[in-house]
């Protein structure tokens, strides 16, 4: 079975080949074009697959770790290393993204079926998964970065696939930018890591960064500020982690990413690329543990991981209450998207990455279900994303309505059934027996109560009552009625849906298979430990609060089901402030335009002023004061050195004239100077005698 | 072999000015002919050149010249020359190629390309200092006709501005080569020689900033860089690659291989002053190209910037950084020739406007697809994404600058996102405007891209990948030479 480990390159690599046959193939038909694409990430996926098991099967008290190691270049004087490595945090990973990506390939065989540009639309998915995946496999912080930012211009290219739309163009340099702007604080730390530990491989016998030599060593130094050089460095990779996985406050480009077409929010914003940061803290989660004080805790309390918790907190409550308001079917979910994400952080924070990893999977199921779920009403609707212009299509579309009501209970946390549930109660529960604080248990809770309350209002909106398509316009030309998406569409919708109810089981209290497969500790069957106090009541709160939401929501949109013309949003009519606020996302994109966007666009300004204006002028002054010294240099030359040489010149000519009117061949002037000459010779050697 | 790479650019100089009735389409054979048995020598050096030896300046061809006061016709190439002598193979084959289209004066315009060219290439491979500075000087003169007679925007201004800041430069250079010469006992110019002699410290303190200055003034060092972006903007497509691709690392090498390896000691003591003005350089440039409305004038800032990672690379003094300032100048080489070849060949050659604001409405990537998707590669790579040359050059510059001057890396840093962005805004605008509301009214076909643009995009593009890809080609040759002697006195201040 070794072979699974040194084939494991081929599961990004596939993927990576078939982008780049299908860039340099412009020719092919469609059907040969995502035959290619969807086989490759089948292919990888089967890899992936083997993969996984090779880790189920590996015995519990190991690792189960291995690594594969090559040099890339010399880089100065040591040679650089990269590598890919095989352990249960890589293989559920590669596992559920070749998984779910393969579905949402096969979805957008139908859904961009009448796009021009379908070949380079599945290109772009397959230089995606590629960069997603080697991002999984790497063993090294530089090869994960590099991979990240691939990861980023895929997305780039993906957002603004639909380039023609202005909004979709902007939005697509605003998802770029914005992550960019995490990147940096990824890529310090990755320096300062390097040039601290002196090596970027996370795990090489003994000598990698996440392995106890390092993490000793940056666990006990102190840096700025008091800060362990673990939990400083841990800190800025944490800022990138922000940026790519739409932590607050970095989180503004992930709703504006919608404007891609819905396969591509499904699979990046929703399933794999957003979940990146929230993997990449849980690949250097002993790196952020480092140095914990307090041992006797069940889990490490570093500054990192405190930092992580709140992070997600504020994003988990601010993402639900923008949710909230919003009247977009896609952004609904973005929101959403970017609330979860939040709760990953948390439980990341309060309990390790095995509860971070089972909210991740079960996520990636229900949201791409979701997505692709809205991309079927999209689909079926012919383009319209309001949701105050759908309604009434649970009869249209009958399977988009029952897989979409199972991602929607899934993810409102709808008790005991749902995945959803069970993820996030594990995350409930350790962040209610975290030692630091209370403070995000109860987020949230509240966070959880929103999250069904905003699910239920948009089920209602799009689902229920009247159909209310073409009442805002019923002047111009009509929408046709809503459709039922074709099966190919449909399927991976069904089989999302299986996963968003059966991936719950793996993870309960009662059997915490999937923490201990990460954790790498064995677990048992024990039907006690849901009973156990803790437990129980965290239990049931979680599931008293899922339902509270879906309850009120129930009262407030129920009558909208019924009173389709209504204009007013029931909670926009009780709650006219806050509704407002949250319609505008508590003017956060606001806020970054009149101040960070403003100031570098003065600073760039200022700058060009400086390069026009001062430097220009120096340079202006220094050409100015040449010429003037020119000018100078010139007069005198002419006036004075020229007008020397031509004086004695003329000086020159004047007494070779004089000279020459000597020579007038007249004897008796000769004898004249003679002898005038020898008077004034007599007259001169008189005065010499005399003296 | 290493030396036919100047005499062959000469002859084809001479050839194209002076063989009787040679037509426009003789001229640019003959051109690109010479560029090609220069690049070819150029790799043959390359694949000749012994990596493991303890000697690493091979190929030495050594004549008196003037022997009564030690100046030697010294030409050899350790692996930092035959990098940029590799560079500027890559760009005389490629500007050639992006000059296809000069009709008029063609026999004149190939010849002043081919001198220049022939110049970079002797400074790269000369190691006495009085030779170095005699192809320095060649290097600048073909540069004023280039753009004086075939550029655009302002070429007289943009022409001269560059000549003046160049001979400033040189001027400082020769003020510190005499004096050097002079202290070092006035017996030879060779820098295999003058290394082994001890420079007191009162000489190097002063000596070393006149130099370097002298040379930095060409690599665009922040505050004397404008003649950048003015002489890039000014310059016809082809010159504009030279000038961007080769010439400003000129000036770099030039600092590299004679103020930094012969006054350490006044190295590390302007060491920190000048990495302060190579990261404003970063920055600077980077904030400057955000606002720019012409197309050509956001490239050349941005080269204001990239080669400000050179600078602060070399003044992070030690091998990461060398190794990486010796890889951007040659990432920045491939990619500013093949920016300034979408922007100035693909583009303006076209639409005869740099104006962003009138690109906009064009809808160029509908119109010129391959110029759109070379642009977007050359910008990617441009920014330092993973994948292409800059990423490892920045990544190795960064590193080094770490280690040396943590702040200075992360203002740096700071600049990248910059570059980000300015590259985005470029990019949207030019290529992906707007929809106009004519958009229905067919806008006048542009001619699409020709033959040689795609080759030379190609060759470009394969170059910046290969090395981001697989950077041992050029580190294998870079690494063993900055571990030479010759810096060991550098490296250990």
């Amino acid at each position: 079975m070794d072979q699974i480990l040194q084939l494991l390159w081929l599961v990004p690599v596939l993927p990576l080949i078939a982008s780049v046959i299908l860039v340099s193939r412009p020719g092919w038909s469609r059907r040969r074009a995502h035959s290619v694409a969807i086989g490759a990430l089948g292919f990888s996926g089967i890899i992936s697959l083997l993969a996984f098991m090779k880790t189920l099967g590996a015995d519990p008290a190991t690792t189960a770790r291995e690594v594969v190691t090559v040099t890339w270049f010399q880089m100065g004087v040591a040679p650089l290393q990269i590598g890919w490595v095989l352990d249960p945090l890589t293989a559920v990973m590669l596992t559920m993204v070749t998984f779910v990506g393969t579905l949402i390939f096969i979805f957008s065989t139908g859904y961009m079926a009448s796009d021009e540009r379908y070949r380079l639309f599945f290109a772009y998915l397959s230089l995606f998964a590629a960069a997603m995946l080697g991002m999984i496999i790497s063993n090294s912080l530089l090869l994960l970065f590099i991979c990240w930012e691939l990861v980023g211009v895929a997305s780039y290219l993906l957002i603004g696939f639909w380039a023609h739309k202005p909004s979709a163009a902007a939005a697509a340099k605003k998802a770029f930018i914005t992550t960019r702007i995490g990147d940096i604080g990824f890529f310090i730390g990755m320096l300062w890591l390097a040039s601290s530990s002196g090596s970027l491989l996370f795990f090489d016998n003994g000598s990698g960064c996440l392995e106890e030599n390092a993490l000793g060593l940056l666990g006990s130094q102190v840096t700025i500020l008091g800060l362990a050089l673990s939990t400083a460095i841990s800190l800025l990779i944490l800022w990138g982690a922000m940026g790519k996985s739409g932590q607050f406050p970095l989180h503004v480009w992930l709703p504006d990413a919608m404007e891609g077409p819905t396969p591509v929010s499904a699979l990046i914003h929703a399933a794999t690329m957003v979940a990146a940061g929230v993997f990449l803290m849980a690949r250097l989660y002993p790196l952020m543990a480092a140095g914990a004080t307090g041992t006797d805790d069940a889990f490490p309390v570093t500054g990192a991981l405190i930092a992580t918790t709140f992070v997600g907190s504020i994003t988990a409550l601010l993402g639900a209450l923008i949710a909230v308001a919003q009247t977009d079917i896609k952004r609904i979910l973005a929101y959403s998207t970017v609330s979860q994400l939040g709760y990953m952080m948390m439980g990341l924070g309060t309990g390790g990455p095995a509860v971070a990893m089972f909210h991740l999977i079960t996520h990636a199921f229900f949201k791409a279900l979701l997505f692709l779920g809205a991309g079927s009403v999209i689909h079926g609707c012919h383009d319209v994303q309001d949701i105050r212009r759908m309604g009434g299509l649970k009869g249209a579309m009958p399977v988009t309505f029952a897989t979409y009501a199972i991602g929607m209970l899934a993810l409102a946390g709808f008790p005991l059934l749902f995945a959803g549930f069970w993820s996030k109660d594990a995350i409930l529960h350790s962040t209610h027996t975290w030692s630091v604080s209370h403070l995000p248990y109860w987020i949230g809770l509240i966070g959880a109560f929103l999250t069904a309350f905003y699910m239920t209002r948009q089920m209602f909106y799009v689902f229920f009552g009247g159909n209310r398509l073409n009442e805002s316009e019923a002047e111009s030309h009509p929408v046709p009625p809503p459709h039922e998406s074709p099966a190919v569409m449909t399927w991976p919708l069904i089989i999302l849906a299986a996963g968003a109810v059966l991936l719950g089981f793996i993870g309960t209290p009662a059997f915490p298979w999937f923490q201990g497969y990460i954790d790498r500790a064995p677990s048992t069957l024990s039907l006690s430990a849901l009973f156990e106090s803790g437990t129980l009541s965290v239990m049931i709160l979680s599931s008293l609060v899922g339902l509270g939401g879906i309850g009120l929501a129930y009262l407030f949109y129920r009558p909208i089901a019924f009173r389709p013309n209504q204009q007013v949003d029931p909670l926009q009519r009780r709650l006219p402030r806050f509704f407002d606020l949250a319609t505008h996302r508590f003017w956060i994109d606001e806020l970054y335009d009149k101040t960070i966007v403003a100031a570098v666009g003065a600073l760039a300004l200022v700058s060009d002023l400086i390069d026009r204006k001062i430097v220009h002028r120096i340079v202006e002054c220094v050409r100015r004061a040449v010429q003037g010294i020119a000018w100078v240099t010139r007069f005198t030359d002419e006036h004075l050195v020229n007008g020397a040489f031509d004086r004695s010149c003329d000086g020159f000519r004047w007494g070779a004239r004089q000279g020459a009117r000597l020579q007038s061949g007249q004897t008796q002037r000769y004898l004249k100077i003679v002898g005038s000459s020898l008077v004034g010779l007599v007259l001169v050697l008189i005065w010499i005698s005399r003296s | 072999m290493l030396s036919w790479t100047v005499y062959s650019s000469f002859i084809g100089a001479a050839v194209c000015a002076l063989w009787p009735n040679l037509s426009p389409t003789g001229t640019r054979r003959v051109a690109l002919t010479t560029a090609l048995i220069g690049f070819l020598a150029a790799l043959v050096c390359c694949f000749q050149y012994d990596v493991d030896s303890e000697q690493t300046v091979q190929f030495i061809t050594e004549k008196a010249w003037v022997p009564s006061l030690g100046i030697g016709y010294l030409l050899g190439a350790d692996g930092i020359s035959l990098t940029l002598v590799l560079l500027t193979g890559l760009a005389a084959i490629t500007g050639t190629l992006f000059s296809w289209n000069i009709e008029t004066r063609t026999r004149e315009f190939f010849a002043f390309f081919l001198t220049l060219i022939g110049g970079v290439y002797g400074v790269f491979i000369s190691f006495d200092l009085f030779l170095l500075f005699v192809f320095y000087e060649i290097a600048i003169i073909p540069k004023y006709f280039l753009i004086a007679i075939w550029g655009s925007t302002r070429r007289e201004y943009g022409a001269m501005k560059l000549v003046l800041y160049s001979f400033a430069g040189s001027a400082l250079v020769l003020i510190g080569l005499l004096a050097t010469f002079v202290e070092a006992g006035a017996t030879s110019f060779s820098v295999l020689e003058l290394i082994k002699h001890p420079f007191p410290r009162d000489f190097q303190l002063w000596a070393f900033p006149v130099t370097f200055i002298g040379f930095a003034i060409l690599a665009g060092l922040w505050p004397f860089h404008t003649w950048a972006p003015t002489g890039h903007v000014a310059a016809p497509t082809g010159a504009s690659m030279l000038l961007a691709g080769v010439v400003m690392k000129l000036g770099a090498y030039g600092a590299l291989r004679f103020p930094m390896t012969l006054f350490p000691m006044g190295l590390a003591a302007w060491r920190d002053e000048i990495a302060l003005l190579a990261v404003i350089g970063i920055v600077y440039g980077a904030t400057v190209a955000l606002v720019q409305r012409d197309f050509k004038f956001v490239i050349g800032y941005s080269s204001v910037s990239h080669m400000g990672f050179v600078l602060l690379g070399l003044m992070a003094t030690s091998e990461v950084g060398l190794s990486g300032a010796v890889l951007q100048m040659f990432s920045h080489g491939v990619l500013a020739s093949l920016l300034f070849a979408v922007v100035g060949r693909m583009v303006y050659a076209r639409t005869h406007t740099k104006d962003l604001t009138e690109l906009e409405a064009m809808q160029l990537a509908r119109r010129l697809p391959f110029a759109a998707g070379t642009f977007v590669v050359a910008g990617f790579a441009g920014m330092g994404m993973p994948g292409f040359s800059g990423f490892i050059a920045e990544l190795q510059v960064l590193i080094g600058a770490w280690n040396t001057f943590p702040s200075f890396a992360v203002v740096a840093g700071i600049g990248i996102i910059i570059g980000v962005t300015y590259t985005l805004r470029a990019m949207t605008k030019a290529f992906f405007g707007e929809a106009s509301e004519f958009a229905d009214d067919p806008a006048p076909p542009l001619t699409s891209i020709t033959g040689p643009e795609k080759i030379g995009a190609v060759l470009l593009i394969t170059a910046t990948t290969l090395v981001g890809l697989y950077p041992r080609i050029l580190l294998d040759l870079i690494v063993p030479s900055l571990n030479s002697p010759m810096f060991k006195p550098l490296l250990e201040p």
